[in-house]
C-alpha cells in the first residue's frame, strides 16, 4: 500500500531535492505534499491524510519543533511520524525534538541512502531489513 | 554560563578554518555530488568589502556571535542550483537564490554544530541572500573575518565566517 508524505522546509530547494530522493526510494510512496512552515503544514493536514511528515526545524512563522508539539497535542494527528531534517546537529533541539517525540531524525546534507534508511524503518520495517 | 566564561579569551580561528573547509566540502560532495578544491585562507578585519554577483547571509547568535557569509558569481549560483536541483538555469531567479540560501544555511549550519562543542549552544537566523552589482556589505562591530576560498571548475566560491564572545 502507498504511503502518502508530507514534506515541511521553507527551502523550495530542499523540497524539490527531498521530492526526487524519495521517489528514488524505490518504496511505495504516493502522494508528496509540501508545506514552507509549520503553519501551512497544519493547515494542510485538515485536508490530507499523511502517513508521515519530514519536516524542518528552523522555519519562519511555525518551527519544526512548534509543529511536532503541536501535531503530538493533538488527538487526530499524534500518532503521524515525524522526521526532523535539519542543520541543527546541536544536543539541544535533537534532545528537544527527541522529548517531543520525532520519530527520527537527519541532518543536512544528506544522503538519498540514509532518507531510505530512515523511512524504511518508519514506513515499512520489512525494507529496514 | 560556564561555557561564555571559559571561552571568552579563546581563539576560535583555527576551528573555524578548519570546520568551514570540511563543511563546504562536505556539502557539496553530498547535496551536489561535486569535488571542491579547498583554496587559500586568510584573516580579514572590519568591514566586508564591494561585491558582485551574489551574497548569502546568516546570523549566529549565542555566548558568541557573528555572522556566515557564502559569496559567489551568478554563473556559479546557477552551476550550483542546476547541479542540486537537475535544472538548467542560466540567469539568476528565485530558485537560483534559494539553492544558494540553502548551501550556506548548510555550510554554516555544520560549523555551528562543530563549534558548539567549544562555545555552547548557538543560533542560527534564515538566510538573506542578495544579488547585485557593486554593493557594499558592512558587518558591525570590528571582529575578523575568517575566509576560506574554494575552487570549482573556474569559479570561486568564498565562504567567510566571523564570530565573537557576545
Amino acid at each position: 500500500m502507498e504511503s502518502d508524505l508530507l514534506v515541511v522546509d521553507d527551502s523550495a530547494a530542499i523540497r524539490k531535492i527531498l521530492q526526487r530522493v524519495l521517489r528514488q526510494t524505490g518504496m511505495l510512496i504516493g502522494n508528496i505534499y509540501e508545506a514552507g512552515d509549520g503553519q501551512e503544514a497544519l493547515t494542510l493536514l485538515e485536508t490530507k491524510k499523511v502517513d508521515l511528515i519530514l519536516s524542518d526545524i528552523n522555519m519562519p512563522k511555525m518551527d519544526g519543533l512548534q509543529l511536532l508539539a503541536a501535531l503530538k497535542a493533538s488527538a487526530q494527528w499524534c500518532n503521524i511520524p515525524v522526521i526532523m531534517i535539519t542543520t541543527e546537529g546541536g544536543a539541544t533541539k535533537v534532545g528537544e525534538a527527541g522529548r517531543l517525540g520525532a520519530a527520527g531524525y537527519v541532518r543536512k546534507p544528506f544522503s538519498a541512502e540514509q532518507i531510505k534508511e530512515k523511512l524504511a524503518g518508519i514506513l515499512d520495517p520489512a525494507q529496514a531489513l | 554560563m560556564t561555557v561564555q566564561t571559559q571561552t571568552v579569551g579563546m581563539n576560535l580561528q583555527p576551528q573555524l578554518i578548519d570546520s568551514i573547509r570540511r563543511s563546504a566540502i562536505n556539502v557539496f560532495a553530498t547535496m551536489l555530488g561535486v569535488e571542491i578544491g579547498p583554496g587559500e585562507t586568510s584573516i580579514e578585519h572590519g568591514t566586508l568589502e564591494a561585491n558582485d554577483g551574489v551574497v548569502s547571509f546568516i546570523g549566529v547568535a549565542g555566548a558568541w556571535a557573528g555572522s556566515g557569509v557564502v559569496v559567489c558569481s551568478p554563473e556559479l549560483a546557477c552551476r550550483i542550483c542546476n547541479k542540486m536541483l537537475m535544472t538548467e538555469k542560466s540567469a539568476i531567479n528565485e530558485e537560483v537564490l534559494d539553492a544558494v540560501a540553502e548551501v550556506t544555511n548548510m555550510i554554516i549550519g555544520c560549523v555551528k554544530t562543530d563549534l558548539e562543542g567549544e562555545v555552547g549552544p548557538l543560533g542560527l537566523s534564515i538566510p538573506t541572500v542578495v544579488f547585485g552589482k557593486n554593493f557594499r556589505t558592512r558587518s558591525a562591530g570590528t571582529t575578523d573575518w575568517v575566509i576560506a576560498r574554494f575552487l570549482w571548475e573556474n569559479e570561486i566560491l568564498l565562504v567567510k565566517m566571523c564570530l565573537a564572545p557576545h
